[in-house]
């Protein structure tokens, strides 16, 4: 996917955005390769939005450059940068129609003969029927692609998009994402993409920068940051994480650590370099990676699996798996997820049972921060 | 947590809420009947009157009676055009001034007056808060001869210009068009700036955002998006501005000369001192004529019906 040549980089060096006595943006080095679709992560207020609006010129940095390539476009007002965003609002023009509003950006830019280009874009947005209607008499997903289209057309070397999915209902969503997706592969332009919503950052993009309180806390491909964060607020923000705090018994290929009584390995190779005998760790784990078995069959696990015991205290069914929550010495709401391949019975809230996974899937985070970081609420995530 | 299972019982049929439905559906109608009578007695009926007026002949002492004489309408009009065009001329010329100096201002309130947006707007309608006659006598001694203004507009030359264009005489700014033109524009100008002001306000600025994202210069972002999305303001408020204006007399009465009267002035000399009341009545209703006939080409030219 990524292009070879560097010529549509945007680069963002010392990048930062205060207002006031309010640091909305904190110094800030990005690079988003050309040709990526790249996702800002983070919840409301992080500073995604601010950044975002820094790369179009619609806010002003107040340090830091913005580069686009080779060029320093910091100075440059919006309307002189070969950048195009989809606003969160869309922000269609409501006194034209569908075909003006796409063609607005190629005719302030001179050029006479549009309908082709215009027609071409209605196309591959599917909406060649609606060329003459008003964008009030579309809907909300429509308005969207109208949005999407309006700022391809004039096929900028990056484009933005600002929480483009936002005001759309769930099902819409899925489906607009894996059209955005289509439509980024085709046309090879550089995607910078503002969300809130981890699912549509790990869906849709190459590269996911997890921003919170202004900064970058960590820059990665979906998988690698999911399997491998370095924080907790990565951990809990990126899909759900059991973390558990531990202390470090001894160091080596594989840390040893005690949590409630049980001990617990973690490769060292997934541990904070800074992790020391007799210190304390975050030992992390995924609940899909976690098994379940029944306290009587502890027997028949394999000495080499970590294990914490504990007993179910809530159970849901929700079709693919079902979601446990377990209380144990180790740690109080330890999630477990387990693929409903086969219905197991037994497995009732009350059960005594043990927890056990492959010791490589476990990883250890440092000490020194807060443990919830990240975690979403019932509102957030309304 | 949305669950939650609705308890209400659905509807009955039968005729026990057939009554208040019925009431229901009359209340827009009980509501209605103030303003009705309202405008019946205080609109319609003196319409009907002096309708009835405009076609009667007679003299004070012997009466008037209803003659269908519509040669009155032929008679006034041929007599008044020229306050005719004066009108219309003058309250265009006011509407345009009006316009230009209020959509900057009303354009500064709405997007960068910030905190001090409704102090402005307080001081745009603080005028109201003086007497309409107060403040026009006022423009009187503003443009009286030798008064400050009048002498520094003749100190930089803009009477020479004026006057040769005819709308002042030599050194004199009182009792002269621009005069009247000045005391129109100041006193209609809040109603220019309120419906300017409102339609501007509604304007999402993510659209100036947008258009400044597709290659927009400020320039032609106003040109392309903030103007034509304020035209409802702009309509609004010119039928506001040129409607009253062209049938003003104050303005002209106090600010003009003889040269200068508008057909309001004659519409009042005509009830008031002349006493023919057919004639007054006839002008009126020519004057209604007029104005209606060049609001409505003037409503379909801007095309508003889109965006209002």
């Amino acid at each position: 996917m990524t292009d070879t040549t560097t010529g549509g980089d945007v680069r963002l060096t010392g990048i930062s955005k205060t207002y006031g006595s309010f640091t909305a943006v904190h110094p800030l080095d990005l690079t988003v390769p050309q040709g990526s679709f790249f996702a800002l992560l983070g919840a409301s207020g992080c500073g995604k939005t601010t950044t975002l609006r820094m790369i179009a010129g619609l806010e002003d940095p107040s340090t830091g450059s913005v580069f686009l390539g080779d060029t320093d476009v910091t100075d440059l007002p919006p309307y002189k940068r070969p950048v195009n965003t989809v606003f969160q609002s869309y922000a269609l023009f409501p006194h034209m129609d569908i075909s003006e509003n796409i063609a607005f950006g190629l005719r302030r830019r001179g050029i006479k003969s549009v309908k082709k280009q215009v027609d071409d874009m209605l196309e591959l947005v599917q909406l060649g029927d609606k060329a003459t209607h008003k964008p009030h008499q579309l809907s909300g997903g429509q308005q969207q692609r109208v949005a999407v289209a309006r700022a391809l057309i004039n096929h900028p070397q990056v484009l933005l998009l600002d929480e483009p999915l936002g005001a759309l209902d769930l099902k819409l969503r899925r489906q607009m994402q894996l059209e955005l997706k289509r439509i980024q592969t085709e046309v090879g332009i550089t995607f910078v993409h503002v969300t809130h919503d981890q699912e549509e950052a790990m869906t849709m993009a190459d590269q996911v920068a997890v921003m919170n309180g202004g900064r970058v806390e960590q820059l990665g491909a979906p998988a690698d940051l999911y399997e491998n964060p370095r924080t907790t607020f990565v951990a809990n923000f990126l899909g759900t994480s059991n973390l558990i705090e531990a202390d470090v018994l001894d160091t080596g290929a594989d840390v040893l650590v005690t949590a409630g009584g049980g001990r617990l390995r973690v490769p060292a190779d997934r541990c904070p370099s800074a992790v020391r005998k007799g210190g304390k760790l975050l030992v992390g784990v995924r609940p899909e990676k976690i098994s379940l078995a029944h306290a009587d069959d502890a027997g028949e696990i394999g000495a080499d699996r970590n294990r914490v015991t504990g007993r179910i205290a809530d159970s849901s069914f929700i079709g693919v798996s079902t979601q446990y929550v377990v209380n144990s010495p180790a740690g109080a709401e330890l999630q477990v997820y387990e693929q409903n391949v086969e219905r197991r019975a037994g497995l009732l809230p009350g059960t005594e049972v043990v927890l056990h996974w492959n010791p490589a899937h476990t990883f250890g985070l440092d000490a020194d921060q807060d443990i919830d970081a990240g975690v979403e609420t019932v509102e957030d995530s309304l | 947590m949305s669950a939650t299972p609705t308890t209400e019982a659905p509807p009955v049929d039968g005729p026990v809420p057939r009554r208040p439905a019925t009431r229901r559906r009359l209340v827009p109608y009980w509501l209605l009947l103030p303003g009705i009578v309202w405008l019946l007695v205080f609109f319609a009926l003196p319409m009907v009157y002096q309708a009835s007026t405009s076609v009667q002949t007679g003299s004070l002492e012997q009466g008037f009676q209803v003659t269908w004489h519509f040669r009155t309408y032929w008679d006034a009009f041929q007599e008044y055009w020229p306050q005719f065009v004066r009108s219309l001329l003058y309250a265009g010329t006011a509407t345009l001034l009006c316009l230009l100096l209020g959509y900057p201002l009303a354009y500064l309130i709405a997007f960068k007056a910030g905190r001090w947006r409704n102090l402005l707007l307080v001081l745009v309608i603080a005028p109201f808060f003086t007497s309409f006659l107060i403040r026009t006598l006022a423009w009187k001694t503003i443009l009286a001869d030798d008064s400050l203004v009048v002498d520094a507009l003749g100190a930089l030359h803009v009477l020479d210009v004026t006057s040769w264009l005819g709308w002042t005489e030599g050194d004199r700014v009182l009792a002269t068009p621009m005069a009247v033109v000045c005391g129109l524009t100041y006193n209609f100008l809040p109603f220019m700036i309120l419906p300017l002001y409102t339609s501007l306000e509604r304007i999402d600025t993510r659209l100036h955002e947008a258009a400044q994202d597709l290659y927009a210069s400020p320039a032609t972002t106003f040109r392309k998006v903030t103007f034509p999305l304020s035209m409802p303001g702009v309509v609004s408020g010119t039928l506001l501005t040129f409607i009253p204006a062209s049938g003003d007399y104050v303005n002209a009465e106090l600010l003009g000369s003889t040269d200068t009267k508008m057909v309001g002035n004659v519409i009042q000399s005509q009830f008031l001192r002349v006493l023919d009341y057919p004639t007054a009545a006839a002008l009126s209703f020519i004057l209604m004529a007029i104005v209606l006939f060049m609001v409505t080409v003037y409503i379909r030219k801007a095309g508003t019906e889109d965006l209002v």
